[in-house]
């Protein structure tokens, strides 16, 4: 192994920025999970629509009737024994994989932001987050006097852990801000200010700038800052001189997304996150006044130690598996190279790439049923079958269109329909371009396999929109 | 860090501000305009085309209640004819509000209690014949409205004579009666909405002048679309011509037993239909804000046209394709009616025209939940 690389893995920095960064993350989810069951949205998104749109290859995961509020419960649960740092590393498995349950249940909610969280909750299994200021520690402290049992290990304090952990995350937050900064140099958005200009001029009624949104160079400043921040953002957050002037400008962002667009929680984590490029200085400021508050001995915040590995081979599988996530987290955003014809068109491999924002899309889709034995056709009503919402996810995504064409054959079929041919008779517009057919209307798509080949069955885009 | 709190306790601020979404408190002159007065579009709206609508509607329905006095006093074909000709004015201007199911309607459900057609004439001789209804019960909105009506003056006997008839024989006081009831319920939930619209919902749909899945413009955007789709779209012509079952379903068809009729409401309902999206006045051709302002003022233009021209364009060869068709009637007897349905393909092209290019270039929401503009 290259002898920088093992210098650099074995170097090690303050514990407390992970800790800071663990409680807002556990109280933050918390919240986002708490705001997600206030609305009501588990009963309307998850167990009302009897059609769930599933993820390729995962159409197992589906919502499980009322028991999916016991999936958010224990979802929620986790969040809080994350926060208190309590049985850290069972916590923060259970949050990954019920967190990444509920959102694979309906391909419908995806989010870039959810996805974040998936990845992020997965990289902190592998960090030693609850090893200072939790729980864990203070209970682990109070066994070391008792007989009986002695203090598991890992559960030890310690003020130290390997610097890598902590930069494990700069790295992943980087990699989120760096590739929504590439997916903005089109033509599209910098040279059209497109979707901005059809956004924000219908947000004329937000107080002090609602004017200013229709003005057509706000929204040319809009969409240059925009690429600007998100490809330099991490690198001045990084650079010690520039970091308190990258924080506001994060705060600031990520409040005027958050005013300007239904985003949900995602600026709040953004803005939280950030706090982790600060020096441990400012984290231990925090976390000492927090001690004081809740009486958690200071003897524990300076321990000394430094945080060692309880079994060094599962360390090295440890790392070995977070250099390989790294390496499908820079990979993965570029697949939609090997497919051809226009991404944003396509939507081939356009997701978990941080490409949001990017375009203004709708579509329109009309299903024709024909009968291939007695030939009768007949078309459907979407609302039947379909929310609201899913219905508007499926007009313009070739992999929603494909999986409901099956779900009807199924369900004529089932009918008494025979040979059920299934057509689509679809509009699509993309960023103020008008509408123009989608889908090939004479594809039979009861009889096309969904797989991770190209669609031909999308009919191409008549425009062209350079850039990556 | 002081610095970094004052600017979060600014940008907070703000954000606090900001969240309140039905601020009216500003009537000074918009400093930018470029920015499109929404304030103006609900004016017009409301005030020039929906409240004079449902104000002459009321009026039709009143002269329908003096008819049908006079004929269930003097039940005779001559007054018969009289009913008829009021029941086809009061039925013809519905065709101008119906589609504005918000609000006030939306609350009583005008459109389910007025005209859900074909009538279910079992339920109807049975309320007749029981004397007992209640028709606020959702299971009577088949037996009443102007399709029931339909049926009681054009569908009961085979000629005029022999309606008369009935209206004069053993259970002439019951069908006279099922007549006045059905008339005086339409006036009633009527009366309700244009009351509610005078009384405050005016004012209530022209303030909530935002942009969210609950504002005023949103909302009867969605409405609006809907009312195309569904009703005028598919229930005049797409069901009766078995576009969504696969065979002609004639016994579906508007005005059912009067006859003749389904085309010319389809096509009132057209001009209304376009007629609001060009912000033409209720009363005469004066024509203020409008969809067709809004987006011109968005500036969208696409492939060398303007968008609201090109919704105009398929509205008028729609209209054109649907007048060449003989009656609906006639078209259906034809199997497969092939002039009927390339009508209706005529008419269905404006739905993605409303539904993806005016919605999205509008930024119309559809529902409310968390997005990241994928």
């Amino acid at each position: 192994m290259n002898r920088h690389l093992q210098t650099y893995l074995n170097s090690h920095t303050e514990a407390a920025p992970l800790a800071v960064f663990r409680v807002f993350f556990g109280v933050l989810m918390f919240v986002s999970i708490l705001r997600f069951w206030s609305y009501g949205w588990i009963e309307k998104f998850y167990i009302a629509p009897d059609f769930h749109f599933s993820f390729y290859g995962f159409s197992w995961v589906r919502p499980l009737g009322e028991w999916t509020y016991l999936l958010f419960g224990i979802c929620a649960a986790s969040a809080i024994m994350i926060t208190l740092g309590w049985k850290y590393r069972l916590a923060m498995i259970t949050f990954f994989l019920s967190f990444t349950y509920i959102e694979l249940m309906d391909k419908t909610m995806y989010l870039n932001h959810y996805y974040f969280i998936s990845i992020l909750s997965f990289l902190l299994i592998f960090l030693p987050a609850g090893n200072y200021f939790s729980l864990d520690t203070l209970l682990s402290a109070g066994k070391v006097g008792s007989r009986k049992r002695t203090s598991k290990a890992s559960k030890r304090a310690t003020q130290y852990i390997p610097r890598w952990t902590l930069d494990s995350i700069k790295l992943l937050l980087g990699i989120v801000y760096v590739y929504a900064g590439l997916a903005k140099l089109n033509s599209d958005w910098l040279l059209n200010a497109m979707p901005l200009k059809i956004w924000l001029p219908s947000k004329f009624d937000i107080p002090l700038i609602g004017d200013l949104l229709g003005q057509e160079w706000v929204q040319y400043a809009f969409s240059w800052i925009g690429a600007g921040y998100d490809l330099f953002i991490p690198f001045l957050l990084l650079w010690k001189p520039t970091r308190t002037f990258a924080f506001v400008t994060v705060v600031i962002f990520h409040i005027l997304t958050r005013v300007l667009f239904p985003i949900g929680m995602f600026p709040y984590i953004m803005i939280v996150s950030a706090f982790i490029f600060f020096d441990a200085s400012l984290h231990k400021k925090v976390i000492y006044a927090f001690a004081k508050a809740v009486k958690y001995p200071k003897q524990l915040l300076e321990t000394t130690t430094i945080w060692q590995p309880v079994s060094i081979k599962k360390y090295k599988i440890s790392l070995a598996v977070i250099a390989i996530f790294f390496c499908i987290q820079l990979l993965l955003p570029w697949r939609y190279a090997l497919y051809p014809g226009e991404l944003f068109w396509t939507e081939e491999g356009y997701r978990f790439s941080w490409r949001v924002m990017l375009m203004e899309k709708s579509g329109y889709a009309q299903f024709k049923i024909k009968d291939g034995v007695t030939g009768k056709r007949f078309y459907v009503n979407n609302a039947d079958f379909l929310t609201p919402l899913q219905e508007k996810q499926m007009s313009f995504q070739p992999d929603f269109i494909l999986e409901y064409a099956h779900y009807l054959r199924d369900h004529f079929t089932a009918q008494g329909h025979q040979n059920v041919e299934v057509y689509v008779e679809s509009y699509v517009a993309l960023n103020g371009r008008l509408s123009t057919t989608y889908i090939d209307p004479a594809v039979n798509l009861a009889e096309i396999k969904e797989s991770f080949t190209h669609k031909h069955w999308i009919k191409p885009f008549n425009d062209e929109i350079k850039g990556l | 860090m002081k610095k970094i709190v004052g600017i979060l306790t600014l940008v907070l601020f703000i954000y606090a501000c900001s969240s309140d979404d039905s601020t009216i408190d500003d009537q000074g002159p918009d400093p930018i305009p470029s920015a499109f007065d929404r304030t103006a579009l609900l004016e017009n709206w409301a005030d020039n085309i929906i409240i004079p609508g449902y104000i002459d509607f009321t009026s039709k329905l009143s002269s329908l209640e003096s008819s049908t006095i006079l004929f269930t006093t003097q039940p005779n074909e001559s007054n018969l004819e009289t009913l008829r000709a009021s029941w086809l004015d009061a039925y013809t201007t519905w065709q101008r509000v119906s589609m504005f199911e918000t609000g006030p309607a939306e609350a009583v459900g005008l459109r389910l209690n007025v005209n859900i057609f074909p009538a279910n004439v079992t339920t109807i001789e049975d309320n007749i014949t029981s004397g007992a209804y209640d028709l606020n019960l959702s299971s009577n909105r088949s037996a009443k409205g102007f399709p029931a009506l339909d049926y009681l003056l054009y569908g009961i006997a085979s000629d005029d004579a022999s309606i008369v008839a009935i209206y004069t024989g053993g259970q002439g006081a019951q069908y006279r009666q099922y007549l006045q009831d059905l008339v005086t319920d339409m006036q009633t939930l009527t009366a309700t909405v244009l009351a509610e619209w005078q009384n405050g919902f005016r004012d209530t749909f022209v303030s909530n002048n935002g942009a969210s899945s609950t504002a005023s413009l949103d909302r009867l955007v969605n409405d609006y679309i809907f009312y195309y789709e569904r009703h005028l779209r598919a229930g005049k012509m797409g069901i009766p011509g078995g576009v969504f079952s696969g065979s002609v379903e004639s016994g579906n068809i508007e005005g059912l037993y009067a006859g003749n009729l389904s085309k010319q409401f389809f096509l009132v309902g057209l001009d209304a239909v376009q007629d609001f999206f060009n912000g033409r006045a209720y009363n005469g051709n004066a024509q203020g804000e409008s969809l067709n302002t809004y987006l011109d003022a968005l500036n969208v233009i696409k492939d060398g046209a303007d968008l609201s021209a090109i919704i105009n364009s398929q509205f008028n060869t729609a209209r054109q394709s649907v007048q060449e068709l003989g009656n609906f009637e006639q078209e259906l007897q034809n199997n497969p009616p092939t002039n009927f349905l390339n009508a209706y393909d005529e008419v269905q092209r404006i739905v993605p025209l409303l539904k993806v290019d005016m919605v999205s270039a509008l930024s119309i929401s559809i529902d409310f939940a968390d997005a990241d503009g994928d």
